[in-house]
């Protein structure tokens, strides 16, 4: 088996959710080759090898600094037939989903997303992916002999193996209908802790009462370094940015802990928590339906619970 | 303009999701059937897009005749006829070659579609669609303008958002805050009953996966309630039983 891993970078770092895609290949066996569009740090990409990544290609050209979906696509299902890869995984992010399925048509491969797993190859080539928005799951087979994953958070274990992997530059041709749409400006919240990629989460809903008492939100957030979410109506209501709205029609999450304040658990937040480790449950109402799906509940006033909490895991350091 | 919305008929967000037939299939029992969410967004906007400039709207769907009131919904709701490719949707790359076979023929110059269904959250029909008509595609666009030829786009990434520009036609899958669902009014529900549906067969039956089986979640545990008075036990837990922080 040879495999393509497709890894995103930021500001020149590859992201960690494209790491776990590199060991979740290595963990598949066989030969495993990374490919990088666009500006990132050339210890970054030898670094990959210590993953599992026996190659690095790297597509350097400065037209792909910006994610361009469709010139991503080229460059890949060109790299993948340069390579001889039978299997492409990434990420399942904002850039990988759109670029994975106009990869699988250029190149005609089997394409499951959300994949949670690693495959079952015993017979056949199956994948566990979540479905109903973490409510189940189902089993795939992919039928093609081309198979492409989109891989969830946790899908692997990344394991460090040691070792640094040689560096190409692969910059195929790429015509002018790859460069169709022109990315305009990108507006990105700086050093913050992105919350797909968060470990540890903490959100805030309608029960704040409004933007201004966010800082306790923030300031248990940084005190346990974790990144910020919060519920549909709060984004809708314009407390907090739209990226930051978790549940059925925002960010799914699977931080190792989730803590939920003044949230009440409707379904369709719930469908974007329900695969975290942990759920915490902070909520002045004992019949709040958060605290069914929680491991830990508090039944309290956040505004009186939430500084405590803050000032208690301080001292616990 | 002339725009065509792709839309899903799948399970209500609130439903209990239970399985048939060894977990096989999906049971229907109790469930209420909707438009997908996000395809109701890129419905809303197409309704906004030709208020402003004209045109029309043709929804499509892959399904069995069981979607007709959900595709007569999309009807009321705004779009002015509709088809429905009579098979059942096995899987993203068979859907996506019945949308582009239909949307080659209408000659559509834009084509809305949802960021995902909410049954299988493939996120996976636009870009494909887009790569066999050898259109651009974009997901998720949480904004649209469009004047002339030209449209401007935000689509959300990790932490933010980047905004884009691109020639018609293209393909999008929506999410919020493109627009605000629009619930059908008298008129559009008594009109949408005559407006036409045309039932057409499918091009081509080739598929690049097959379903196994499914499975649910191991139920969760029962919930551990701690005193608001006590909130270092709290802390206790997490760092010494739970060991995540
Ligand atoms: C199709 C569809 C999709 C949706 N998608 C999403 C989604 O992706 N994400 C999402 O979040 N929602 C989504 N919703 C909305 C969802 O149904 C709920 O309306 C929403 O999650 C409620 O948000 P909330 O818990 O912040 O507010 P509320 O339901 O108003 O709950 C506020 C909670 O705060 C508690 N509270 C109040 N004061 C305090 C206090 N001082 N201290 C502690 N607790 C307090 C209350 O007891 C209550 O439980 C969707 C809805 C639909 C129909
Ligand atoms: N059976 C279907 N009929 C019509 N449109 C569909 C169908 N399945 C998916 N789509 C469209 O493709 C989008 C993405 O679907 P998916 O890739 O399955 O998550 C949906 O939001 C719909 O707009």
């Amino acid at each position: 088996m040879a495999t393509l891993v497709f890894v995103e970078s930021a500001d020149g770092k590859i992201k960690k959710t494209s790491i776990e895609a590199v060991a979740y290949a290595a963990a598949m066996g066989g030969d495993v080759t990374a490919i990088a569009l666009g500006a990132v740090d050339q210890a970054e990409l030898e670094n990959l090898g210590n993953f599992g990544a026996g190659k690095v290609l790297h597509a350097d050209d400065d037209k792909l600094n910006a994610g361009v979906i469709q010139a991503y696509a080229t460059v890949i299902a060109k790299a993948m037939e340069q390579t001889g890869a039978d299997t492409l995984v990434l990420a399942n992010s904002s850039l990988g989903a759109p670029v994975s399925a106009r990869v699988s048509i250029k190149v005609g491969a089997s394409l499951v997303s959300n994949v949670t797993d690693l495959p079952d190859t015993s017979a056949g080539f199956k994948v566990r992916r979540s479905i109903y928005t973490g409510k189940a799951f189902a089993n795939v087979e992919l039928t093609s002999d081309k198979k492409i994953l989109a891989i969830k958070k946790n899908a692997a274990e990344v394991k460090e193996t040691g070792g640094s992997a040689a560096v190409e530059k692969f910059n195929p041709e790429l015509g002018d209908g790859d460069f169709a749409a022109t990315i305009t400006a990108t507006d990105k919240a700086e050093g913050e802790i992105l919350l797909p990629e968060a470990e540890l989460v903490v959100s805030g809903g309608r029960g704040m009462k409004g933007p201004e008492n966010w800082n306790m939100i923030e300031d248990l957030a940084k005190e346990l370094g974790a990144a910020t979410g919060c519920s549909k109506p709060v984004s809708d209501m314009g407390w907090r940015p739209h990226h930051e709205h978790v549940g059925q029609t925002g960010v799914k999450v699977s931080p190792q802990l989730y803590v939920a304040v003044g949230i009440s658990g409707a379904i369709q937040h719930l469908a974007g928590v329900n695969s975290s480790k942990y759920i915490v449950v902070i909520n002045k109402d004992p019949e709040a339906p958060f605290f069914k799906a929680a491991d830990y509940g508090i039944v309290g006033d956040a505004f009186e619970v939430v500084p405590k909490l803050t000032e208690a895991i301080k001292a616990a350091k | 303009m002339k725009i065509l919305v792709c839309i899903t008929h799948v399970p209500d967000t609130t439903s209990r999701i239970a399985f048939t037939d060894d977990n096989t299939k999906f049971d229907t029992t109790g469930i209420q059937f909707i438009i997908g969410p996000y395809d109701d967004y890129a419905l809303a906007r197409a309704v906004e897009l030709k208020e402003q400039s004209g045109g029309s709207i043709t929804v499509l769907n892959v399904g069995e005749a069981e979607t007709e009131p959900t595709i007569r919904k999309a009807l009321a709701i705004g779009a002015d006829e509709a088809i429905r490719v009579n098979a059942a949707p096995t899987d993203s790359f068979f859907v996506a070659q019945q949308i582009a076979h239909v949307a080659k023929e209408g000659d559509y110059d834009l084509i809305l579609m949802g960021r995902e269904s909410i049954d299988f959250n493939g996120g996976m029909v636009h870009g494909m669609v887009g790569e066999l008509l050898g259109l651009p595609s974009f997901s998720p666009v949480m904004t649209l303008d469009i004047d002339g030829d030209t449209a401007k786009m935000s689509r959300e990434i990790e932490g933010g958002k980047e905004k884009l520009e691109v020639k018609l036609p293209f393909v999008a899958g929506c999410q919020e805050p493109i627009a605000e669902w629009k619930i059908p009014n008298m008129r559009g529900i008594m009109s949408a009953r005559t407006k036409p549906l045309n039932v057409v067969d499918p091009v081509d039956d080739s598929t690049q996966t097959k379903l196994e089986n499914y499975e649910l979640p191991p139920a969760k545990g029962e919930v551990k309630m701690i005193d608001a008075e006590n909130v270092s036990e709290l802390v206790d837990l997490l760092k010494n039983d739970a060991k995540v922080i």
